[in-house]
């Protein structure tokens, strides 16, 4: 059984529909990506994951319970994180008080310093900079915060939307490592990305959305070779 | 010099008073972009909830006055932070996703039942506190006189706000407050029960108010049902002055204009206090449109 999984899930905002109807699943362990351009739906898609947006139709299903009926709030302490896009960060908050917030579901005080532990290994960075206010950090700083304070919520699935997003190639490739070496510890990931070839190279498996639909469902590989997606979305 | 540093603690004393009141609207427009406008009244419910408890029901006959008067403090900010939570949950909370304006006539509207109800339960006549309640006797501080129950108010109201400081510096709650007022979105995505926190703003900011509101009663002696207009009206400038939103700058600007005031009666005349404290926050404004410690609203990109 798919540890997530939607079916013909629809969201409307007023009268105007953003997801007509999507299907999707995403297996334990596995890192999958979601491709599209521009207003396709990615964000919407995650944001429903997470409960901030309702859909109107069809059912989303986590570890086998439907998350319909949950309150977004709750639905993070059932092991679901996400580090929404533009980062949001607190930023008139410390980098260390942001990332306790990331542990605000969880009971378990010692388990969130090893996971803080952890999160400093992976960003040292963050480490170095735990006493300084968020909003000054710069944005591969914020993005790695955004990141490890999804992460200590202790997630069995990390939304991650657009890591990649405004960052240097150099630090682009370092998110990338870091995400390949999340999975590794057993979290399974869900990545929007616009920055396709990385993102297929590191997935097991992507789905190409269009207005709102799935257009494409398949391997990292075969997508990475499919010659409608080189086109649109890796240049040609 | 006497007569400055006299003004400045009664200025201080008022000016406490005002930053307690302030954070009730400080913290409400934080985490609601709300201007609560029924606050001012949950302050007077708090000077006449103490009257009833102190002279009505005789407590401050059957204990000795300091017990009798530290047991109605706590009983009156209970009771005001209760009436805040109903206020929120009837009010405000069906009229969340209804657009701003829309709750901010329902404030306006229950200003208006509050006061009708406080009129039509103790009539619109005033009523004063009994003097025994006020230490009557002076304290020497740099070889000034200086009444003790002014000292007391700075002091009470001082620890009041470093309490609340505290708690919103130190605790899972306090940042969970925090964050909703910077991003509610975000917030959510942490764990945060959203309307959870807002009730707690309910409880902490009118508990503030009601037990400012028992301090003017016992401070000044008078009461009457429209004093949360007035005093409702100078902490809300208070707030704005600090920058609306920000916690240490209610505190700031409570202070500041109380102080201002102050010296403005003692220096200049009575009756011109009010307009000095106004032409200060205009030229503050001028300055600095977002207030003292208010945040510029431009986000980093």
């Amino acid at each position: 059984m798919a540890l997530l999984s939607l079916s013909g899930v629809r969201v409307a905002y007023g009268n105007v529909e953003a997801l007509h109807g999507i299907d999707l699943t995403v297996e334990e362990g596995e890192i999958v990506s979601i491709l599209g351009a521009n207003g396709a739906g990615k964000s919407t898609t995650l944001m429903t994951i997470s409960g901030l947006v309702r859909p109107s139709a069809g059912d989303i299903t986590f570890a086998g319970k439907s998350l319909l009926n949950i309150p977004g709030h709750d639905i993070v302490g059932m092991g679901i994180a996400q580090s929404p896009e533009g980062r949001r960060v607190f930023g008139p908050m410390t980098v260390l008080e942001n990332l306790r917030l990331g542990a605000f579901s969880l009971k378990d005080k010692s388990r969130s310093e090893q996971t803080l532990e952890w999160i400093f290994e992976l960003f040292p960075r963050l480490m170095e900079r735990r006493g300084q206010l968020a909003g000054t950090l710069s944005g591969g700083e914020q993005q790695m915060l955004a990141i490890g304070r999804a992460l200590m919520a202790d997630p069995r699935l990390l939304l991650l939307d657009e890591p990649s997003l405004g960052l240097a190639p150099l630090l682009v490739r370092s998110i990338f490592d870091t995400v390949r070496a999340i999975n590794k510890k057993g979290v399974t990931v869900l990545l929007v990305e616009q920055n396709a070839r990385a993102a297929l190279r590191l997935a097991t498996r992507g789905y190409v959305l269009e207005v709102g639909k799935v257009a494409l469902a398949d391997t990292a590989p075969n997508l990475l070779a499919n010659a409608s997606v080189r086109e649109a979305y890796l240049g040609g | 010099m006497e007569q400055f540093l006299q003004q400045l603690l009664n200025g201080l004393a008022v000016g406490g008073i005002y930053a307690l009141v302030a954070l009730g609207y400080t913290m409400v427009y934080g985490v609601l972009k709300l201007i609560n406008f029924a606050h001012g009244d949950l302050f007077t419910i708090g000077a006449y909830f103490g009257f009833t408890l102190l002279v009505s029901w005789n407590l401050s006959g059957l204990l000795p006055p300091v017990v009798a008067v530290l047991a109605v403090f706590i009983m009156v900010s209970l009771l005001v932070a209760i009436i805040g939570w109903v206020l929120e949950r009837a009010a405000y909370r069906p009229l969340r996703n209804a657009g701003r304006l829309s709750a901010v006539v329902s404030a306006l509207g229950a200003s208006i039942f509050f006061e009708n109800a406080i009129m039509l339960i103790y009539g619109a006549r005033v009523y004063v506190y009994p003097d025994f309640l006020r230490p009557e006797f002076t304290i020497s501080l740099w070889g000034m006189q200086v009444p003790a129950m002014r000292m007391l108010i700075i002091v009470a109201s001082i620890a009041l706000m470093l309490a609340l400081w505290a708690f919103i510096q130190r605790t899972r709650m306090g940042a969970a407050i925090r964050a909703v007022a910077i991003d509610p979105g975000a917030a959510v995505l942490m764990g945060v029960n959203v309307d959870r926190v807002i009730s707690i703003v309910f409880l902490i900011g009118p508990g503030l108010g009601g037990a400012a509101g028992l301090m003017v009663g016992i401070y000044y002696g008078q009461i009457d049902f429209l004093m949360g207009w007035t005093y409702g009206l100078k902490a809300f400038t208070a707030a704005i002055l600090g920058g609306i939103g920000n916690i240490p700058g209610a505190m700031l600007g409570g202070f500041l204009l109380g102080v201002t005031e102050a010296l403005a009666a003692g220096y200049i005349a009575m009756a011109w206090k009010d307009a000095v404290a106004f032409l200060v926050l205009i030229l503050i404004l001028i300055i600095r449109p977002t207030g003292i410690l208010g945040e510029r609203t431009a986000d980093k990109l």
